[in-house]
C-alpha cells in the first residue's frame, strides 16, 4: 500500500506546542440560536446589498444579500425567521464598520427547498456521482458555487468562483487541497476530514473539473495520522487513486500558508507580490471543498461552519454552528470559562484576532474561538539577535520593520519587501525581546496603504 | 467572563519565552569555563578583578537607569559585560583601574548610546580599549601563570616579539591549548575551556557558527600567507575568546548570513594586519571594535533575497 507520499518542509519552520485538545471530539450540532447577526461583507471583495426588507420572513438558505460585482459572494439566511433590523458592527480584522442584518428565529428552522442530486452518505456508487459531475459544465459549476456563497474557508475568504476561474493567460497545472491546519488548538479541518471525508474528496473532484490540473495533491500534516488514513481509504473506495495524490507533510508552522505549502509540494516559489496562480497552482482548503460539494450537488448554500471552541474553557468542542451565531453563544455551550482567562481570540493563537465584543458573530472566515489566559507582554529593546530573520518563512528581515516603524520611516519598509509578509507571527513568537513585531508590520502596511490612497 | 476583564493584543498570542535574560544567563554560564581557567592559573587576585568588574558594571547600569528615569531590568547583560571585561584584562591589573574601565564600558559605551540594543561598540571591548589608551604600561604587563603564587614572573604574551619558547613545538601547542605556561589576559589563556564555553553557546543555539568560523578561518589563512605558524596564531592571544564571545555579540554584529560572513572576514583581516604590521602584539580587540562600527552599514546594505524574489522583469 502506498498512495501516501511523505515530504519534509521546504522551509525552516517552527515546532509549536500543538494543544489540539479537541482533535478526538466529534463535531456536535449547535442548537439553532434565537437570533443571528449576519454581516453583509463576509468575503474579500465588494460588500453585499440587502435584498430583503425589515419584517420579511425568510427561510434558512434563502439569499438575503448579494452584489452585482464579480468579486463578491452572496449571503444567505442561516435560520428561518423574521428580518428584524440592520445594525453596524466593527469588523475586528480590518477595524472598519460594516452593515449587518439581524434575523430573529421563529424556532422552526424551515429551509428553502434543496434539489439534492446525489446522497453521498447513503450511496456507495460513486461512479454515479462522477457522472453527474462530468455532465455538468464548468460555467454551471462556477455559477452554483457563487450562488451558494462559497468563499475560501481557510481564513482568507476569497470568493471561490473567482479563484476557480483564473485569467486565461494563467495555466493552472496543479491543484492542492490544504488540510494542514498548522495552527495550534484548531481542529475544525481535522474533524471535517474525518467526518466529511466523502464530501471533501467529491468537492475536490468538482473543483478539479473547473481547472483541469495535471496534478492534484491532498496535503495533510503528519500530526493528523488518522485523517491521512481515513482519506487514504476513502480515495481508494471512491476510485480516485489515479488522480489524487495524498501527501503527508512534516508538522511545521506555517505549513498551511499557501506559499510555504506550494514550495514544499511543488518546489515553486510564488513571486513577491504574486499569487499562487502565477506559478500555476491553486490551493483550496478542505472546508471549502466540502462547501463546494454541498453547493454543486446538494444545492445547499454556505450557512454553517465547523468551529473549534477551545482553550481555557470547561468543555472544549467542535461545533457545527450556523453563520451569524454570536461567539458568546458558542462559548456558552462549552461551559464555564477558566478563571484567569481574559482573551477571546477568533482564529488560532498565532494569527487569530483578539476581540472584546462577544456579540460578534461567526462569519464565513471563522474556524476557531480560542479562550486564553493573557500574558503580560513587556517589550524590550531589539538586541539584533537575528532570530526573526532566521525563522521567517518568507525570508524577510522583521527587525528592520520594527526599527523603521519606530522612526516613522514607513516607506523604507517597502525596500525590505514588507508586502511579502504573510503575518504568520513566527518572528514575534521567537523574539527574545518580546516585541509584537506583527503589530508593527500591520501598522506599517495600513499606513503605506493609506498614504498611497 | 466579565467584559471589563477582556484584553486585546496583537497576534501571535503565544510566545516561546526564550527571553533576553535567559540568553544572557546562558552566556554567563558559558563564560564560567574560561573564568575558571583564569582563577586557576592566576590565583585569588583574579577573583577580585572579576568581582570588582561585575559589581561596578551592574551598579553603574542601575544608577544610570535611575538617572535617566528608565526601568532597570536585571537582564544579565551588565553581568556579561562586567565578566567579559574582567576576562580580557591582564591578570595583575590594579583594581581601581578595573573599576574605572567597567564604569566606562557601561556608562559610555552602552548607556550613553541608549542602552542595550542601541550600543554600537561592544561595551567590554570599548572599556578595554579605553584602558589601553589610559594605562599602556599596566595593560601590557603580563605574568606567567604562577599557580596561586603572588610573586609571579613577568613574561611576554606569546604573540609579542619578546616571546621565546624553549621546548619543542608540540608542547608549545599543548600549553597554548590547555593554558599552561603562557601569559595573557585572565580568560584567554586556555583555548580548551573557551571551546567548552563555546560549545555551551552552540548547544543552546545562542550563537551562529558563521562569525567565529570565518573569523578564525581568515586569521588562519592570513597567517599562512604571511608565513607564520598557523596553529600558533590561532591558539595564541585573544583570538579564541574574541571569536566566540566578543565578535558574536548580537547587538554589535550583523544579522544576515552574508553580513556575518563579511563581518567575520573583516575582523580576521584586521587582526592579521594589526598582529603583523602594527607595534601592538595583539589586534583582536581593535579589529572587532572597528568592524562593530561597520555593522549598521553592513545591515543596511547586505539584505537577503525574500521568498519568491525575482529580478525585475518587464512583464510585471
Amino acid at each position: 500500500m502506498g498512495i501516501v507520499v511523505k515530504k519534509k518542509s521546504a522551509f525552516k519552520g517552527l515546532l509549536l506546542p500543538e494543544n489540539k485538545i479537541t482533535a478526538k471530539k466529534p463535531t456536535e450540532i449547535l442548537p439553532v440560536p434565537e437570533k443571528v447577526i449576519l454581516p453583509l461583507q463576509q468575503s474579500i471583495g465588494a460588500p453585499c446589498e440587502l435584498r430583503v426588507n425589515r419584517g420579511d420572513t425568510v427561510k434558512a438558505g434563502q439569499k438575503i444579500a448579494d452584489s452585482t460585482s464579480y468579486v463578491s459572494a452572496p449571503i444567505h439566511a442561516s435560520i428561518s425567521g423574521k428580518v428584524s433590523k440592520t445594525i453596524k458592527v466593527v469588523n475586528p480584522i480590518t477595524s472598519t464598520i460594516m452593515d449587518a442584518v439581524i434575523i430573529e428565529s421563529d424556532g422552526e428552522d424551515r429551509w428553502v427547498e434543496l434539489k439534492k442530486l446525489f446522497d453521498i452518505k447513503k450511496s456507495d456508487d460513486f461512479s454515479g456521482l462522477k457522472k453527474i459531475v462530468d455532465s455538468t459544465d464548468k460555467k454551471e459549476i462556477l455559477k452554483k458555487i457563487r450562488e451558494a456563497g462559497v468563499v475560501g474557508l481557510g481564513g482568507a475568504t476569497f470568493p471561490t468562483h473567482v479563484k476557480l476561474n483564473p485569467p486565461p493567460d494563467k495555466k493552472i497545472d496543479t491543484l492542492i487541497l490544504n488540510g494542514c491546519e498548522c495552527e495550534p488548538f484548531i481542529t475544525s479541518d481535522h474533524r471535517i476530514m474525518l467526518e466529511y471525508g466523502r464530501q471533501v474528496l467529491a468537492g475536490l473532484y468538482i473543483i478539479s473539473r473547473t481547472i483541469t490540473p495535471e496534478n492534484i495533491y491532498i496535503a495533510i500534516e503528519d500530526n493528523k495520522e488518522d485523517a491521512i488514513r481515513c482519506l487514504e481509504e476513502l480515495i481508494i473506495k471512491m476510485g480516485f487513486e489515479d488522480i489524487f495524490k495524498l501527501v503527508s507533510l512534516k508538522s511545521r508552522y506555517p505549513m498551511g500558508a499557501e506559499k510555504t505549502l506550494i514550495k514544499t509540494i511543488t518546489g515553486r516559489s510564488v513571486p513577491v507580490g504574486g499569487l499562487p496562480m502565477d506559478v500555476g497552482v491553486i490551493v483550496n482548503n478542505v472546508a471549502t471543498s466540502k462547501s463546494v460539494y454541498e453547493a454543486v450537488i446538494e444545492d445547499r448554500p454556505l450557512i454553517d461552519k465547523v468551529v473549534t471552541v477551545t482553550g481555557a474553557i470547561e468543555n472544549p468542542k467542535n461545533l457545527l454552528a450556523r453563520l451569524g451565531t454570536t461567539i458568546g453563544y458558542l462559548t456558552g455551550e462549552c461551559g464555564e470559562v477558566g478563571s484567569g482567562a481574559n482573551y477571546i481570540i477568533i482564529g488560532g493563537p498565532m494569527m487569530g484576532i483578539s476581540i472584546v465584543d462577544t456579540d460578534f458573530p461567526v462569519t464565513k472566515g471563522t474556524n476557531c474561538i480560542l479562550v486564553k489566559e493573557g500574558r503580560v507582554q513587556i517589550e524590550q529593546n531589539c538586541i539584533n539577535c537575528g532570530r526573526c530573520v532566521d525563522i521567517c518563512p518568507m525570508k524577510l528581515m522583521p527587525l528592520a520593520y520594527v526599527r523603521n516603524v519606530k522612526r516613522g520611516n514607513f516607506e523604507v519598509c517597502r525596500e525590505y519587501y514588507i508586502e511579502n509578509c504573510i503575518e504568520c507571527g513566527s518572528c514575534a513568537y521567537v523574539c527574545p525581546a518580546n516585541i509584537p513585531i506583527v503589530g508593527y508590520i500591520k501598522t506599517c502596511k495600513s499606513t503605506i496603504a493609506k498614504n498611497n490612497g | 467572563m466579565e467584559k471589563d476583564n477582556i484584553l486585546i493584543s496583537h497576534a501571535p498570542h503565544i510566545w516561546r519565552g526564550f527571553s533576553i535574560s535567559k540568553i544572557m544567563y546562558i552566556v554567563v554560564a558559558a563564560l564560567l569555563f574560561p573564568t575558571a581557567a583564569g582563577i586557576y592559573f592566576f590565583g585569588y587576585y583574579a577573583i577580585y578583578i572579576i568581582l570588582a568588574s561585575i559589581i561596578t558594571a551592574v551598579l553603574t547600569e542601575f544608577v544610570i537607569k535611575k538617572l535617566r528615569k528608565k526601568k532597570f531590568i536585571m537582564d544579565g547583560s551588565a553581568v556579561i559585560t562586567g565578566l567579559l571585561f574582567a576576562l580580557i584584562l591582564p591578570p595583575r591589573m590594579p583594581l581601581w583601574m578595573v573599576v574605572l574601565g567597567a564604569f566606562f564600558s557601561i556608562a559610555v559605551a552602552k548607556e550613553a548610546f541608549g542602552g542595550l540594543g542601541y550600543n554600537i561598540f561592544n561595551p567590554a571591548l570599548a572599556g578595554r580599549a579605553f584602558l589601553s589608551v589610559c594605562f599602556p604600561t599596566e595593560m601590557t604587563t603580563w605574568v606567567l601563570p604562577p599557580h596561586f603564587n603572588y610573586d609571579a614572573v613577568t613574561g611576554a604574551t606569546p604573540l609579542s616579539d619578546n616571546f621565546v619558547y624553549q621546548a619543542d613545538k608540540l608542547s608549545l601547542y599543548k600549553d597554548l591549548f590547555f593554558g599552561n605556561n603562557r601569559g595573557g589576559s585572565l580568560g584567554e589563556t586556555s583555548a580548551m575551556l573557551i571551546l567548552i564555553g563555546a560549545a555551551v553557546l552552540f548547544i543552546f543555539r545562542i550563537i551562529d557558527w558563521k562569525i567565529p568560523a570565518f573569523y578564525i578561518g581568515t586569521v588562519a589563512l592570513g597567517s599562512l600567507l604571511m608565513g607564520k605558524d598557523v596553529l600558533f596564531q590561532v591558539l595564541a592571544g585573544g583570538l579564541m575568546i574574541g571569536a566566540f564571545f566578543m565578535a558574536t555579540d548580537y547587538v554589535t554584529s550583523p544579522v544576515t548570513d552574508n553580513g556575518r560572513i563579511i563581518f567575520g572576514v573583516g575582523v580576521g583581516v584586521l587582526t592579521v594586519l594589526i598582529r603583523n604590521f602594527s607595534n601592538m602584539p595583539e589586534g583582536v580587540c581593535f579589529s572587532i571594535l572597528i568592524m562593530n562600527a561597520f555593522t549598521p552599514l553592513i545591515d543596511k546594505y547586505v539584505k537577503i533575497k525574500p521568498f519568491g524574489f525575482q529580478k525585475k522583469k518587464k512583464n510585471a
